[in-house]
């Protein structure tokens, strides 16, 4: 296909899938480089990194290897941010199509909504959430889901602003075809694309927002996160920095390879922009 | 003196560009005191020759050969000072589009003066006085009101006005119009070339004038140059070129030219198929909060289209033509007044009020949804109205046949086809659902003029194959003039004027279609 | 005064919009396992069920839920946010206490994210597909990628740790009383690193959308006729195109608003600052549900307030809003 040509084109989108090819090849081995528990006690604590060739990246006030964390935090980072994600997708989606295809009350009152939401800021309310539903990594990314959606909104109610008074809609209508049709089969497909690289945008900031929770220790305490070994990282971190040092990379590299995926997405969905002329 | 001459100019487009060079051993002279008219559809190369001649051209063109000088000065060894020294002072440009040349963000009177005190160092007191007077030159209404004005606060052909002003400001040598009037109403296009034309008179300015209508040539041109895929293949004087042409492709362009001529009258059914009873539409401020003037876009308009005929709609922008042509598809809901079909009211539901009525769309390259397939597109109609896909497919290439596209072509994509290809297909998808009544909306203008006589003809042809009654809404007469029995001139959503096409241009009963078939360039040539 | 009239227009239109936060928090609030009066009495230390139930009539909580609701809408109308029974004061106090070191953190982020990122984004834009511009687009990339809280972390590590420039936390050095120039200067001491940590983010957006900005402003039209009229490059870009390639930047700063609050609460609790943010937090682990809440509705006003701030800067730079008139 053109745009996949013109993906694999781009060198961001090359390296940036290369590392997140990397990240999910950490992720889906965890269970066999680290089998068990890895919060589970495996060492003496506070272990430096080459020190026990056991621990080749140490291990952590509580005793717990640093290197296993890494590789099931992969796991978890990943999930949550595809999920809630998909989650903010589908929500936006279905709320900026229908705002932005019929205009008028409809639009009024959905855009309301959406404002209310984005005017709240987006860590507070998950904190809101996390403080009244509870902090299990299932109501995590639910929430995080939740918090992420009105961006979608605004840009896929942009594109059907725009789309829906196109000649071509136009000669749907007057061919007699359903709104559904309208809106499901002619212009969605043509709003996706910039919602498409969007959503890499959504994945980076929904991985964040998890570890920011998991850095304050608000996130759920039996899941190996990153963010979470990060806060753990604070007490000591005078001295033995590198407990928060490793996964903050770790975050820092995928986010990076989903903002260079993203890019890359742009540049093969919309060529005449890409070149930066 | 020879103000600008280039010889075998050649630009070379970037690497994957459709073909190699963008103009090739290009020739052209330009003398002090007369205007030189450049004439070609899209894609000779014509625009191409201008920015070169500024040092403009777009990134990855570049100059490979030949030589271009102003009044002796080589301008193909200008490094960027150099350019900047000439570029306002010596020679200068008029643009196309006047809505989006100037800065939105400056006032008139800043993006003037610029002229004046970056050039000369003039203060701004001078500078001040200086632009009233080029304003008062161009003819603009309050010249000091429009020094304050935002651009977007003029309307298109004041805005041209101020970008001729602003380019003749230092009094260049050689000043170059690209399509300066083409996005411009016809009677305020027939203003600005006559500004253009007394103005250089009185300055003696060298013209070079870009542009794709022999009327306009006709109009204005001591000289002409014929382009046609990046070279030049007929140059000489006016009267030479227009009314002895010796390339095969300057005649055809001449013969492609629409003229006012309209073709006898043929018999026409009584009764009508299509007639519309004191239509009013009315664009209300919208909103709790916003207090905008309410916009009479369709003010009592009464109109019959007779069965088997052509009516067309002529108007200007703002004339409320598109808005007649909404109405009556059904696209839009007329606040009073009745559209009847058959003699039986247009149903307000689209599903009905497809079979009844179908829209041929201005645009070819936003008509067609660019993600799924012609056929689809062609078809789709029919099979929400309850054909089944397998036959409504099969019509669908006989559709194509019928104008005289290849049937196999129906599982290509929309930018498969070129734009005279894309407006056929849109006929056949109109043409799907078997309508009573074809409403084209402008459905020509965006085309070449030799691509637009190809499917003016096809109308022509299909109107006789299937008796069609079809609803033309234009903007140029002599487009009108071609295919229709009827016209309908209509100005600020009222009709002035209606009748038999003859009829009309022979003898126009109201001072403002007087004044539109006035405003046809080069009526002397090519009218009736 | 046209500019006014728009702006205010704007404002009274997000007046729904607050009354829908408003009701969402009032929901959360009946979401919630348990009320202030279980936060209560857990504080006290317990209690029989008829205490409960007084109390509960004491504070209305036995009323109907849209009796309920009228008290918290017309309660919250008089600024009265309710009372904090972690801090033992009202949440309207604890709040004004702790907002002055967040909006002192908030501006000066802004400004440096702002001011750098208008900076970098036309010299990348400028100088596109040549070495600065790769150098600072993929510094703006680094930037965007990078957890604020490691970042803050690790800048104590380097300056606060080994290098021993600046102080770790805290607004001010709390162990001398300093005042006038030197408490300025001290207090702008501890604001560096939150503000570089808070402000990256940031910068790294500021960066890209400038960078595209002027990117897509030099390909228009009158760009064009700029250079047409013999102008100088420099004066073409400061005069013609720099003014219109702000305008989405300006947009941005309402936009952003948000994001920048919540993210001030991690930063506040990496750097031990008295603010907004880090209240947010402790109201979390407190389980203060009155003081979270009221942190949002202030945080909410503030946005809205930012908005209507950014609505007035925008429709002075540019003409043709007012117009639409």
């Amino acid at each position: 296909m053109r745009a996949l040509r013109a993906f694999l084109r781009s060198p961001a989108a090359v390296i940036g899938s290369v590392i997140l090819l990397a990240v999910l090849v950490m992720g889906v081995s965890a269970h066999w480089f680290y089998p068990g528990d890895p919060l589970g006690l495996a060492g003496r604590p506070l272990q430096w990194p080459g020190q026990n060739p056991r621990f080749p990246l140490g291990t952590d006030p509580s005793g717990r290897d640093i290197a296993a964390q890494l590789f099931h935090g992969a796991r978890v980072s990943l999930l949550i941010g595809f999920v809630a994600t998909a989650i903010a997708a589908l929500i936006g989606i279905a709320i900026g199509a229908l705002a932005g295809f019929y205009g008028g009350a409809v639009d009024t009152a959905l855009m309301r909504v959406t404002e209310a939401f984005q005017t709240v800021p987006n860590f507070l309310l998950l904190l809101v959430l996390v403080a009244v539903f509870g902090s299990t990594i299932e109501t995590v990314t639910i929430a995080i889901g939740i918090v992420s959606w009105p961006p979608v909104a605004r840009l896929t109610r942009a594109e059907f602003l725009t789309l829906r008074t196109r000649d071509f809609v136009q000669a749907c209508r007057v061919q007699g075809l359903s709104d559904a049709h309208l809106i499901l089969r002619e212009v969605l497909p043509n709003a996706l694309p910039p919602v498409i690289v969007y959503a890499s945008v959504v994945m980076a900031v929904a991985i964040l927002l998890e570890s920011a929770l998991a850095f304050l220790q608000l996130s759920d305490p039996n899941v190996p996160s990153w963010g979470n070994l990060i806060g753990l990282g604070r007490n000591v971190l005078r001295t033995e920095w590198y407990v928060s040092a490793i996964p903050g990379v770790a975050i820092l590299l995928t986010i990076l390879g989903v903002s260079l995926v993203g890019q890359g997405l742009n540049d093969a969905l919309n060529p005449r922009l890409a070149s930066g002329r | 003196m020879t103000r600008l001459l280039v010889e075998n100019l050649t630009v070379r487009l970037p690497r994957g560009a459709d073909r190699e060079y963008a103009i090739e051993d290009v020739s052209l002279s330009l003398e002090a005191g007369e205007i030189l008219c450049v004439v070609g559809e899209s894609g000779s190369g014509k625009s191409v020759t201008a920015s070169a001649l500024m040092g403009l051209l777009a990134p990855g063109l570049v100059v490979t050969g030949g030589r271009m000088a102003l009044s002796g000065l080589d301008l193909r060894g200008l490094g960027p000072a150099g350019w900047r020294a000439i570029r306002g002072r010596r020679i200068a440009m008029v643009f196309q589009e006047p809505m989006t040349a100037l800065n939105p963000l400056m006032t008139v009177g800043a993006q003037i003066g610029e002229m004046w005190r970056v050039h000369l160092g003039l203060d701004a007191r001078e500078a001040r006085r200086r632009a009233i007077a080029a304003l008062t030159e161009v003819r603009l209404p309050d010249p000091e009101g429009a020094l304050r004005a935002y651009p977007h606060e003029l309307s298109g052909g004041q805005r041209q006005r101020v970008m001729i002003a602003m380019a003749l400001a230092l009094e260049p040598e050689v000043l170059i119009c690209d399509e300066p009037t083409t996005a411009l109403d016809v009677t305020t296009q027939a203003q600005v070339l006559a500004l253009i034309k007394d103005l250089q008179r009185r300055h003696g300015t060298a013209v070079m004038f870009i542009t794709h209508d022999f009327g306009v040539v006709a109009e204005i041109a001591d000289r002409v140059a014929v382009m046609r895929l990046g070279r030049v293949v007929e140059q000489g004087t006016a009267r030479e070129v227009l009314t002895a042409p010796q390339h095969d492709y300057t005649r055809a362009l001449l013969r492609a030219v629409p003229g006012l001529r309209a073709p006898p009258p043929r018999p026409l059914a009584a009764e009508a198929v299509l007639e519309l009873r004191g239509l009013t539409k009315t664009y209300a401020s919208r909103g709790l909060f916003r207090r905008r003037r309410p916009v009479r876009a369709l003010d009592g308009v009464s109109l019959a289209l007779r069965r088997g005929a052509t009516l067309a709609i002529v108007g200007e922008s703002g004339s409320g033509k598109s808005t007649l042509a909404r109405c009556v598809v059904r696209l839009l809901a007329a606040d009073g007044g009745e559209v009847l079909i058959g003699g039986a009211p247009l149903p307000a539901r689209r599903r009905e009020a497809a079979r009844l009525v179908q829209m041929v769309f201005q645009d070819p390259y936003a008509s067609l949804n660019p993600r799924r397939r012609v056929g689809a597109q062609v078809a789709q109609g029919p099979i929400a109205a309850g054909t089944p896909p397998a036959q409504a497919l099969a019509e669908a290439r006989e559709l194509f046949t019928l104008v005289g596209l290849d049937p196999a072509a129906v599982d290509r994509f929309p930018h498969e086809f070129s734009g005279g290809q894309r407006q056929r297909i849109g006929i056949a998808r109109a043409l799907a659902m078997r309508p009573q009544v074809l409403v084209a909306d402008e459905p020509v203008s965006a085309l070449d003029v030799s691509v637009q006589a190809q499917v003016l003809a096809l109308l022509r042809e299909l109107q006789h194959r299937l008796g069609l009654s079809i609803l033309f809404i234009t903007h140029d007469l002599r487009v009108a003039a071609q295919l229709c029995d009827e016209v309908a001139v209509m100005r600020g959503g009222v009709v002035e004027e209606a009748g038999p096409i003859g009829a009309v241009f022979a003898a126009p009963r109201s001072e403002y279609t007087r004044s539109l078939i006035a405003a046809i360039p080069g009526r002397a040539l090519f009218g009736a | 005064m046209r500019i006014l009239r728009l702006a205010g227009r704007r404002l009274a239109a997000s007046l729904p919009t607050l009354l829908i936060i408003l009701a969402g928090m009032f929901l959360l609030l009946q979401l919630a396992p348990g009320d202030t009066v279980d936060a209560l009495m857990a504080q006290i230390g317990g209690g029989d069920a008829a205490f409960a139930a007084e109390m509960r009539r004491f504070y209305g909580l036995d009323a109907g839920v849209p009796a309920q609701l009228w008290n918290y809408l017309s309660r919250l109308a008089t600024l009265d946010l309710g009372h904090s029974a972690i801090y033992g004061k009202s949440v309207a106090t604890v709040i004004l206490e702790r907002l002055p070191a967040t909006l002192l953190l908030m501006v000066s982020a802004l400004s440096f994210a702002f001011s750098f990122g208008l900076v970098l984004g036309v010299i990348a834009a400028r100088r596109v597909n040549r070495w600065p511009d790769t150098l600072i687009s993929t510094l703006g990339l680094i930037f965007y990628a990078t957890p604020s809280f490691w970042f803050g972390l690790m800048a104590i590590v380097v300056f606060s740790v080994h290098l021993q420039w600046l102080p770790a936390g805290g607004l001010s050095d709390i162990t001398r009383s300093l005042s006038g120039l030197a408490a300025v200067v001290d207090v702008a001491r501890h604001l560096v690193l939150p503000t570089l940590t808070l402000g990256l983010i940031f910068l790294a957006i500021y960066l890209r959308i400038m960078r595209a900005s002027m990117l897509e402003v030099l390909s228009l039209d009158f760009v064009r006729t700029a250079r047409a009229k013999g102008l100088s490059e420099t004066r073409v870009v400061a005069r013609h195109v720099l003014r219109n390639a702000m305008l989405p930047m300006v947009t941005l700063i309402g936009l952003q608003a948000g994001t920048m609050l919540g993210g001030s609460v991690v930063v506040e609790s990496v750097f031990a600052l008295p603010g907004l943010g880090r209240l947010a937090y402790e109201s979390v682990v407190q389980r203060d549900l009155n003081t979270l809440l009221g942190i949002i509705f202030v945080s909410a006003l503030l946005v809205i307030a930012i908005n209507f701030l950014v609505d007035i800067l925008y429709a002075r730079l540019d003409p043709r809003i007012s117009a639409e008139e």
